[in-house]
């Protein structure tokens, strides 16, 4: 099996990844899906969640904030608002951050409640990745 | 005449003046090289995001987007983004003048303009000159993060869906190149379909699978796109500023020189003319005292 997927990751602030693996799984609205050299051609909107990839047998995890992704000729791209490498992942921040949208989600607001719900969803996440990361 | 002092002071002050302009146009440069830099890391994302979303339209019906429905005009919103700082030439009131032409002409035709500013310095200019204006954002400049574009683009949108809004035209400062920037004017909302040209290619959405579903994929992918407008408006406006800024205070350092100069020539000549008086007293007095 020589053949190889290319896999983009770009945000507004730049690209976070470009490498050529062997396996994506990433998390769609409708599901998780997985990507292997070969797939039909494929679009996608991403919920905030981790997408892992496969290379050389070891597992990298990275945090995406919703976006989509676009599957063609052995090509992933995904575009996403913003996306972290597990390494890069300032766990410290994302537990801050954690903490706040739990204060800001028990003062009954309905519009911050919403704002803070997927704050936190994206603190937990982020955490999740990184923590997945170390546990291997 | 001034007195030799005075000349000498004036000197002084004019030098340091100097060494200010000439120490932000060095910061203006860096700053320049960094916003250029972010401009540069946006683009990919941006280019994919045209080629999707002239695949996705091309099948779409415009009437059955709120966003891509064209409304008969009655109000017009024009955003008008200026810098929060001054000190950068004529960026400013490029915009400024530009933005009171575009404002006067929608208004001969008989349309209702809200006006609505991004920076400090357009928010002043309005209310000067006692503008009612709708919706003011300051501060965004500096390190430019892309919630802020979100934050503007949620309150255009809703603005647009509402219906307060029938059409909303952004004024921005382009950058052109280090010594060039060109005010340009772009129609937000409602969204005209990208055109194919030949940088980025369709993307044929008959092709693929699609998930969840076509009109999902657009109603997520179409405020985002303004978003991106907005966030390249706020990075082009950025670097214009900064580039400004750095030719401003070069002609600036390059007055500071011509004046010193000149004062110097002054000062010379002034110290020649006390030089000759005092002679002319050493000698007056030896010659008195000669008779």
């Amino acid at each position: 099996m020589e053949e190889k997927i290319k896999l983009d990751i770009v945000t507004p602030y730049g690209s976070v990844l470009s490498e050529e693996v062997d396996e994506v799984v990433a998390g769609g609205s409708e599901g998780e899906f997985g990507v292997l050299p070969g797939h039909v051609p494929f679009i996608t909107t991403l919920k905030i969640g981790m997408l892992d990839y496969k290379k050389d047998g070891r597992t990298f995890h990275v945090f995406v904030n919703s976006g989509y992704a676009e599957v063609s000729d052995n090509n992933v791209m995904v575009l996403a608002d913003s996306a972290e490498r597990s390494e890069d992942i300032d766990v410290e921040r994302a537990r801050e951050a954690m903490q706040r949208a739990e204060e800001r989600m028990k003062k009954e607001d309905d519009l911050d409640f919403v704002r803070a719900e997927t704050a936190l969803e994206r603190a937990i996440i982020r955490i999740q990745v990184s923590e997945k990361a170390r546990s291997i | 005449m001034p007195s030799l002092r005075d000349i000498k002071k004036r000197i002084q002050a004019v030098k340091n003046t100097g060494k200010i302009t000439k120490a932000m146009k060095m910061v203006a440069a860096a700053k320049l090289r960094k916003a250029q830099d972010s401009m540069m890391k946006m683009r990919p994302y941006a280019d994919k995001m045209r080629s999707v979303l002239i695949g996705l339209s091309e099948g779409v019906e415009r009437e059955t987007h709120p966003l891509l429905a064209v409304r008969p005009r009655k109000t017009v919103e024009v955003i008008v983004m200026t810098s929060d700082k001054g000190l950068c030439g004529a960026f400013n009131a490029n915009i400024l003048r530009a933005a009171i032409k575009v404002i006067d002409r929608l208004k001969s035709e008989g349309l209702e303009v809200n006006i609505s500013t991004i920076g400090r310095k357009a928010r002043d200019y309005f209310k000067r000159r006692s503008i009612q204006t709708a919706r003011v954002w300051t501060g965004l400049s500096g390190k430019i993060v892309y919630s802020s574009a979100q934050e503007v683009a949620s309150e255009v949108i809703e603005g647009y869906t509402s219906e307060t809004t029938d059409e909303v035209i952004l004024i921005y400062n382009e950058f052109r190149s280090v010594i060039a920037q060109k005010v340009a004017q772009v129609k937000l909302l409602p969204i005209e379909p990208p055109e194919e040209d030949e940088d980025t290619k369709a993307l044929a959405a008959g092709d693929y699978l699609i998930e969840p579903s076509e009109a999902e994929i657009l109603n997520r992918l179409l405020p985002k796109n303004i978003e991106i407008q907005i966030f390249r408006a706020l990075l082009e406006s950025q670097a214009a500023e900064e580039a400004a800024r750095m030719t401003a205070m070069e002609n600036a350092t390059k007055n500071t020189k011509e004046m010193v100069e000149r004062l110097t020539l002054q000062y010379n000549k002034a110290r020649q003319a006390a030089i000759t008086a005092e002679l002319m007293d050493i000698v007056g007095g030896a010659e008195a005292l000669k008779q």
